[in-house]
């Protein structure tokens, strides 16, 4: 069997290397999508000019590649903000331990280079946030394997952005299906989203619980579980002490993680708690989330086979969310995620805020981060006033914090606002503001 | 101060080994696996359980590689030439005795049955694996899986209300609601305050404990009415009574051994112990002593309550008496345990209520006419749609391979032609098994446009599936599928059957 070897341009394809793929591209069969129509140019299109782009080279990022590149795909984008740990190692199988400390993206556009002939990964050792739409815009599909609703809600906003109307009908080719796929432990998730058409990210928010921290009360002065312990040594008792001093806490640093659960140690041992271990500190301080390799396999599958069915038309793509759970047997679960009329990402619809005029700003502010279905993280308030674009509250920049913090006591009124204001917000969760109208309650 | 120096397996398996703790990593590591063909689903199966560190591993495959094999398994660039697995079966069946577990991938019927007898003789796991076209099968081969930790996502708790042990009431005695300030009031465990009104609401109703819905939201309003009024007889925010009403469904849930662990407790290999019986079945065997003597009826004390709303004391306090009573229920389970056996098992009593068996069928049972599973596949059928239909082809494509000595449409001009034959091949698996059921035209014609192809991505969703119901059998934690396991990626569907 000859191998043309090392070619990246084309031709490098041996007798029979995509066998087990044409037969989805090239013969009729009873199950296929109703636009598909067999033929041969199928697999040049997926070989040649159609452009996929991974988002995350980690868990679910490393399996999405193998699993693209030995489908047909050669023109393949990933973007990762990260560099590769050691704790990675088990699951993440394009790096090995010489490339600890180098970027994920890169290590992984290597390892596929090399090893699928062909194939031409280009990394971007970025945060999303790095580009525009006219980077995400060049791509067919974009597949996600993220470890952060942030940076999912980021994505979803950034395609909805992409997506143009024309006389109020949207226009289809400005549609980039996004694939996203999340695992935790023993469970996943894979879905299908189509911006402007089926349920988006924020049309399910409350599929995503807001993370549960600890009660301050609790770990300052009754604490009763080992966590409570390390949560009290490193949110007051590290700020108080400076250990190390003006750096802060690096979940990654040994150093900073043996001071974090010594000092736990011994509060635990004043309230005669036990249960403080390293292994727990870390995981506490870090937030960490199990992680096998087999069930990032699974659902880097799933993603794969989905991307493979836009792709080609072959198949009706699923429709739009798959569960995976192997605690206990294997258990899958297929349902369709609704649209949510009001959807503060894909509606269009300006959101409703409900206040009193005597309501405060904190009031608003409170609102954003809390409810299920907004949970922005530091929402930035801004609105027209007599002409003038006015910063109503601002966290991210100290300066204007500290000059807007005192209209967080004012209330709606004061500040001059009047019925049906439109308030506009920005946050992490989205690269476009938010328009919120604000509609006064007696 | 140095930082702790952390060995570098534990930090490459941090993130497992919050699954399946050391001992789980442990096992892994001295698991010695067989794979039987490296086609995708071998190598992607056999991937996932090295990352996680499998102690050892054999590869058994006669074919060499073809094009089209480098086109779909990343761990392929050159070809290999191996042993035939039917060769070995002819010559030397013991070579699979020395596996912790065998797996075998894309295997033709007669190979498989095969080995699956002389496995089953030898009491070796078989995890028989198969990507045809966009479907994944898995069949689990086991005669009697122990499952030590089953880690349930949603465990009852075990809080003995209802029959208090003589530490826990005393403790529960040690409260008197009615005396206390607010601060201490507001701060006392739910538990305690579920244990006092019950004991209000059983001295008023008989000793009998609410029932329905309609007691229980009585006994919740009992709760609510111990809530503190400040001077202007306005109840103060007392969130520990919130958590208390919140958690009458809990706390009144009856002590009970689950039933699965019933069944184990009643079986003949508790029964009859001898010197050679698992250290499973010998902890089993004394947990029923214990349930019949110290125990009362009930198994050990758990040792565990969630978190609640209280102060610091008397939350630990509370958890010291639910563990003080696990410590001595265990020390009496293992004096029983002495008694059986001069060994101490290597099971742990608390988590008696987690214990699982689970038994798959042989194939020869599967595959006989006398014992095959007529109402399960059946029953199925009802919807003709559903994955046994699936189940189905790839046995009907098996007995096409017998006949034809290959697979229906490998060839592109095959595809017509062998439909009509496969279809034969149907009516007579039907046939032969009396099955009296109806196959959609259409999957016989799907299955002939397969081809036999295995697509990567569904031999990866396969191989992460497969290589994690290895890890379960080898580490004895968290339950094994029993025993047959479809995937349909076409629908990104599943289904699990008992056959």
């Amino acid at each position: 069997m000859a191998v043309d070897g090392g070619h990246r341009d084309g031709a490098c394809d041996w007798d029979g290397r995509w066998n087990h793929v044409k037969k989805f591209l090239e013969r009729p069969g009873p199950f296929t999508h109703p636009d598909f129509e067999p033929s041969t140019e199928s697999l040049q299109f997926l070989l040649e000019t159609c452009k996929i782009l991974v988002i995350g080279a980690g868990g679910l990022g490393c399996e999405l590649l193998k699993n693209l590149a030995l489908s047909g795909f050669r023109l393949i984008h990933v973007v990762d903000m990260d560099t590769i740990d050691l704790s990675n190692l088990n699951r993440q199988f394009l790096f090995r331990p010489k490339d600890v400390g180098r970027p994920k993206a890169e290590v992984a556009a290597d390892f596929i280079n090399s090893r699928i002939p062909g194939c031409k990964v280009v990394p971007h050792f970025n945060k999303i946030q790095d580009f525009d739409e006219s980077f995400y815009r060049q791509f067919h599909i974009i597949v996600c394997g993220l470890d952060s609703i942030i940076a999912r809600r980021w994505m979803n906003g950034m395609l909805i952005s992409l997506l143009s109307y024309e006389d109020g009908v949207l226009d289809p080719s400005s549609i980039i299906p996004l694939i996203d796929g999340g695992t935790e432990g023993f469970k996943g998730n894979a879905r299908v989203i189509l911006p402007g058409m089926t349920a988006c990210i924020d049309c399910t928010l409350e599929l995503y619980p807001p993370q549960i921290n600890f009660p301050m009360c609790t770990i300052a002065s009754m604490p009763r579980l080992p966590e409570h312990c390390i949560e009290y040594s490193r949110l007051l008792l590290w700020p108080k002490e400076k250990p190390f001093g003006e750096t802060a806490l690096d979940g990654d640093n040994p150093e900073h993680i043996q001071w974090v659960f010594e000092r736990a140690q011994e509060r635990a041992a004043e309230f005669n708690i036990t249960g403080v271990t390293y292994r727990l500190t870390q995981g506490v301080v870090k937030r960490i989330i199990p992680a096998v390799a087999s069930t990032n396999a699974v659902i880097a599958a799933a993603c794969a086979t989905e991307v493979f069915k836009i792709a080609s038309s072959a198949y009706i793509p699923l429709n739009n969310y798959l569960v995976f759970n192997d605690v206990d047997g294997l258990y899958t679960y297929t349902f369709e995620a609704e649209r949510k009329d009001n959807c503060s990402a894909c509606s269009q619809v300006p959101q409703d805020l409900q206040f009193p005029p005597s309501a405060k700003l904190q009031e608003v502010l409170e609102y954003l981060t809390e409810n299920s279905s907004l949970q922005m993280k530091s929402p930035a308030i801004t609105t027209t006033l007599e002409g003038k674009n006015k910063t109503l509250y601002l966290q991210s920049v100290k300066s204007i914090e500290e000059r807007t913090r005192p209209n967080l006591c004012k209330t709606l009124k004061e500040l001059g606002l009047s019925d049906g204001q439109e308030l506009a917000v920005a946050d992490v969760t989205t690269p476009q503001t938010v328009l919120f109208k604000l509609n006064f309650t007696t | 101060t140095m930082a702790a120096t952390k060995t570098s397996k534990e930090q490459r398996y941090d993130r497992q080994l919050r699954l399946w703790g050391d001992h789980g990593q442990e096992a892994l590591e001295n698991a010695h696996v067989c794979l039987i063909n490296a086609t995708a689903t071998g190598t992607e199966t056999l991937k996932n359980l090295v990352l996680p560190g499998i102690g050892a591993f054999t590869i058994v495959d006669g074919h060499t590689v073809s094009g089209e094999d480098v086109g779909n398994n990343f761990f392929l660039s050159s070809s290999s030439i191996g042993k035939n697995p039917d060769k070995l079966l002819d010559n030397d069946p013991e070579f699979f005795h020395r596996f912790t577990l065998v797996i075998g991938v894309q295997l033709p019927e007669s190979t498989c049955l095969r080995l699956g007898s002389v496995l089953w003789s030898a009491s070796v796991p078989f995890l028989v694996c198969k990507t045809y076209g966009l479907i994944g099968y898995m069949r689990l081969v086991v005669k009697e899986h122990t499952v030590i930790e089953s880690h349930p996502d949603n465990a009852l708790e075990d809080l003995r209300l209802d029959q208090p042990f003589a530490e826990l009431k005393s403790h529960i005695q040690s409260y008197d609601l009615e005396s206390m300030e607010k601060k201490d009031h507001s701060h006392t465990p739910w538990i305690i305050i579920v244990a006092k009104y019950l004991e209000k609401w059983l001295s008023e109703h008989n000793s009998q404990p609410p029932k329905n819905y309609k007691e229980k939201e009585a006994f919740r309003q009992l709760i609510r009415q111990g809530i503190l009024k400040n001077d202007n007889d306005v109840p103060e925010d007392e969130e520990n009574f919130e958590e208390a009403v919140k958690n009458v469904n809990t706390a009144l849930n009856p002590t009970k051994i689950p039933t699965a662990v019933e069944d184990l407790i009643n079986s003949e290999q508790c029964s009859n112990i001898t010197s050679q019986s698992a250290s499973f079945w010998v902890m089993l065997r004394a947990i029923k002593e214990f349930i019949q003597s110290e125990g009362n009826g009930s198994l050990p004390v758990r040792g565990t309550i969630p978190d609640m709303i209280a102060d610091s004391q008397k939350f630990i306090n509370l958890q010291n008496v639910y563990r003080e009573k696990a410590m001595q229920d265990a020390a009496a389970v293992s004096k029983h345990v002495e008694c059986i056996l001069q060994s101490v098992g290597k099971v742990s009593c608390k988590n008696a209520s987690f214990l699982r068996v689970v038994c798959c069928r042989s194939l020869a049972e599967e595959y006989s006419v006398d014992s095959v599973n007529k109402d399960e596949i059946t029953s199925y059928m009802d919807s003709p749609d559903s994955e046994m239909v699936l189940y189905l082809m790839l046995r009907a494509v098996d007995r096409f391979y017998q006949q034809h000595s290959r697979y229906p449409g490998v060839y592109n001009y095959q595809v017509e032609e062998d439909i009509s034959k496969l279809k034969l091949c149907v009516n007579s698996l039907l046939q032969e098994y009396s099955l009296n059921v109806n196959i959609k035209d259409d999957y016989i014609h799907e299955f002939c446009r397969y081809g036999a192809a295995e697509p990567h991505t569904v031999a990866a969703f396969l191989g992460g599936s497969a290589a994690q119901e290895v890890i379960k059998i080898i580490s004895h934690q968290f339950v094994p599928f029993n025993n047959t396991f479809i995937y349909n990626a076409m629908s990104q569907t599943s289904a699990t059957f008992q056959l």
